[in-house]
């Protein structure tokens, strides 16, 4: 019975740790652009133009 | 970089959109201060190499501070400063190679609702994998201690997701109370809300039996289905709004000190003058003052051939400005233009149709009275039998939650999210599930022509007769007009060696024909009345003639060019029972020609009022029928119809009003669509009798009161694992866009349900 006190919680936290992460990246618009974001992967990320007008991304 | 070339022809070939600038300040708005968001739609983007040079291209560009591509729904979002105006992106991008539209943002209002629903799912999906974990350690046979905690656990868990994810439903379902009515959602809501309290006095009571697991993982089942059939009629509004905008937004207006500024349509007052250049949309009715010109007329009145616009002729709305520029006089607002009373038209017509009940509607109003009325019977029957309150209530709770209709639920919506995938690998987009229902009903056809049996350019006739240097010499001259025909003679002579003739001078004279001189000699191409020097001389029927210094040449036939596939997808539609039938704007010339082609009977000259009349005759003499259109004339038609159709070149309006779309050239997408709309039909069909069979099944044992948590659990998920499986049969392929949002939630559930 005292097992439960601290593995009831840990498993909770878990899943709850999972539910706000899949809501945050909701939020953050990971899923709006999939195909672009399998595209993305291959961009040379030392291209100069793109960086520099987009702070913050 | 390969699949992007195709499109700088493509955009070489479109004419110079003077008016960007103002229409790009239209369509953006305000994000913050001095900044301002303009979205884009490019459709041919469609790789890796065009996302990057689209943000290369637009991102170099002074003034922009930042630009987003988005692949999945060819979009481009773009931040300025507005300091010096709005940057050239359409510009930048046609000469980087990819035509792209404004996208109104405005008009975007439908968002919400799919990011509602995934968050109520992915919510739903994590307390139903914690309270299942729980759940299967109290089957299992718990002591009454861990089960009393865990009961409460439980109800800790459920209590905020029934609230959150379960809101959808009560919504929903209480709308419908409140109307008098009842859909799915009623017993839904009742089921749940029942399931979750008797819970709760079972906790509070150290009962043995509570359903917490039961109503949760009901709610996530039922979200799964109606998550996947939002997403269906998102990505079919995005496709179906993506293609290009052929409204007028706006349009030159002169000022009283002669000055022009581009006013929005609404704000175009009647008595104003307007410029309209060549290649331009009529923005409002009107009258031509100054200039002329041919127009395009197809979408709005269905006739083929382009009508001459002089001063004083009445254009309407809609019409394109093909050769020369035109000021005309407005004549009504936007609101009482020929587009705006189509439109009306459209949503009195569309008044029958909101009759239609869809199938899941129909079914629930059958089921949940029988299910309310055998939980009642079942208390009542308890009550006399033991007397025994508690032991009633809770046997009649648990008659009400083994037949919460999941399986129900999920029997439609993933049948047509099945079909909705197959149509769209083939190019068709659906609206919404209610009308592929409606499409597996009729039996009649009508078709408009211009557009949509023909494609909008008509052909030359038999042009492997005609002698090779006449007709690479009209080609050569045609190829400076934007007239139909005159685009056709130049198509038609793509494969021949290019006239040696140089011309010094060319000009257009709108409704009779081109004229160019080469030295001497004066070559004229266009009505063989204007281009023969005596009109006596005129040979055969030819409708365009090519005359050298007034003589004869050759003369040209045009006829409308049938789509792809016309003449099968005509057969295939009759094999399957159905009537077709032709019904057009145009003379009664061309269309009694298309018709006699395709052999079914045909009405020519007939208005947008008689295509809706001719409709609702059919209706009254019990006919479903089906309409395919593209024009504006056809769109009070498109609403009528039981079902419509509309090409992806359709005015704005008519694909709006249409329920399916296609986007490829081929007609066969129609008998396709009908018949994976019959298919579906019947894999409906077998679903709500598999979910009822279960009922039969099922609520015999929960009357007699042996239901248990567990058997509940089992029953209902195994049943909708049945109705789904079923469903998948009509997939035929792979299908991962639509399920895969839920996929991912599922599978965060998995890895909770591993921990």
């Amino acid at each position: 019975m005292k097992d439960y006190f601290y593995l009831i919680p840990i498993a909770f936290g878990l899943g709850l740790t999972a539910l706000t992460a899949f809501m945050w990246s909701l939020k953050a618009g990971q899923y709006d652009d999939l195909d672009g974001a399998a595209e993305r992967i291959l961009h040379d990320e030392t291209d100069a133009p793109i960086r520099t007008t987009q702070p913050g991304r | 970089m390969g699949c992007c070339g195709s499109g700088a022809e493509l955009t070489a070939a479109l004419p110079e959109a003077r008016s960007s600038d103002e229409e790009v300040l239209l369509a953006s708005r305000i994000v913050a201060d001095g900044m301002r968001q303009t979205d884009l739609s490019v459709p041919t983007m469609h790789c890796g190499a065009c996302v990057r040079t689209i943000e290369k291209a637009l991102g170099g560009l002074a003034g922009v501070q930042s630009a987003r591509a988005n692949l999945s729904t060819k979009r481009v979002t773009v931040r300025w400063h507005f300091d010096d105006g709005p940057p050239p992106f359409v510009k930048t991008l046609s000469r980087a190679g990819f035509e792209a539209y404004l996208f109104d943002v405005k008009s975007d209002k439908e968002d919400g609702a799919l990011s509602e629903l995934i968050r109520a799912l992915a919510v739903a999906g994590f307390a139903s994998s914690n309270i299942m974990l729980l759940s299967v350690s109290i089957w299992s046979g718990a002591e009454a201690d861990t089960r009393d905690l865990f009961h409460w656990l439980s109800m800790a868990i459920a209590l905020p997701a029934l609230g959150y994810s379960g809101r959808i439903f009560f919504r929903s379902g209480w709308r419908a109370l409140r109307h008098g009515r009842t859909n799915m959602d009623v017993p839904i809501s009742l089921g749940v809300l029942l399931a979750f309290g008797m819970s709760v006095y079972e906790t509070v009571q150290h009962g043995p039996h509570a359903y917490f697991d039961a109503s949760i993982s009901l709610l996530f089942f039922l979200l799964i289905g109606r998550t996947l059939d939002c997403m269906m009629r998102e990505r079919a509004r995005l496709a179906v709004r993506s293609l290009v905008q052929l409204a007028a937004r706006g349009a030159f207006v002169v000022q009283a000190d002669g000055t022009q500024v581009y006013l929005p349509v609404e704000e175009i007052l009647p008595g104003m003058s307007i410029m309209l250049g060549a290649g331009e949309r009529v923005p409002v009715d009107a009258t031509v003052s100054k200039g002329d010109s041919e127009l395009d007329v197809a979408l709005v009145s269905g006739e083929s051939v382009p009508l001459r616009a002089t001063v004083g002729s009445t254009v309407r709305a809609g019409t394109l400005n093909l050769t020369g520029p035109l000021t005309l006089v407005a004549t009504a607002k936007a609101g009482n233009s020929f587009l705006a009373e189509m439109i009306r038209m459209m949503e009195a017509a569309e008044q029958g149709r909101s009759g239609y009940r869809r199938i899941a509607d129909r079914a629930a109003a059958l089921y949940a009275p029988v299910v309310h009325v055998a939980a009642f019977l079942t208390f009542i029957g308890w009550m006399v039998a033991t007397g025994d309150l508690h032991n009633a209530i809770t046997i009649a709770i648990a008659v009400l939650i083994i037949t919460c209709p999941c399986a129900l639920g999920l029997a439609v919506p993933i049948v047509q999210v099945m079909a909705a995938q197959r149509l769209f690998k083939n190019g068709i987009m659906v609206k919404d599930g209610s009308s592929i229902e409606r499409l597996a009903e009729i039996d009649a056809v009508i078709f408009d022509k211009t557009g949509t049996l023909t494609s909008a350019a008509p052909r030359l006739v038999s042009a492997e007769h005609i002698d090779s240097a006449s007709l690479s010499l009209a080609a050569a001259l045609a190829l400076h007009s934007r007239h139909p025909y005159s685009q056709a003679l130049v198509e038609a002579a793509a494969g021949l060696t290019p006239s040696p003739v140089v011309f010094d001078d060319i000009t257009e004279q709108a409704g009779f024909g081109l004229q160019a001189q080469s030295g001497a000699t004066v070559y004229r191409l266009g009505k063989p009345s204007w281009a023969l020097a005596s009109p006596e001389s005129i040979v055969g029927a030819a409708s365009v003639a090519l005359t050298q210094n007034g003589q004869w040449m050759t003369g040209f036939c045009f006829e409308d060019k049938l789509r792809t596939d016309a003449a099968v997808a005509v057969v295939k539609l009759k094999q399957s029972g159905l009537r077709v039938e032709l019904v057009s704007g145009d003379r009664k010339e061309p269309v009694g020609l298309v018709a006699a082609a395709l052999g079914v009977p045909y009405r020519s000259g007939v208005t947008p009022n008689e295509k809706v009349a001719r409709i609702k005759a059919l209706s009254a003499a019990g006919q479903k029928v089906f309409m395919v259109g593209d024009g504006l004339n056809d769109t009070p038609a498109l609403g009528a119809a039981h079902a419509s159709m509309a090409p992806a070149s359709a005015s704005d309006v008519g694909r709006c009003a249409a329920d399916f779309v296609f986007l490829r050239q081929s007609l066969l997408a129609i008998p396709l669509a009908v018949s994976v709309a019959r298919e579906a039909r019947r894999l409906i069909r077998q679903n709500l009798a598999l979910a009822v069979a279960y009922n039969v099944v099922a609520v015999p044992i929960a009357i007699m009161g042996l239901v248990t948590p567990l058997i509940a659990a089992v029953a209902m998920s195994g049943s909708s694992i049945l109705v789904v499986a079923n469903a998948l049969r009509l997939k035929g392929g792979e299908g991962i866009a639509a399920s895969a949002a839920p996929g991912t939630i599922s599978a965060a559930a998995i890895l909770e349900a591993a921990e």
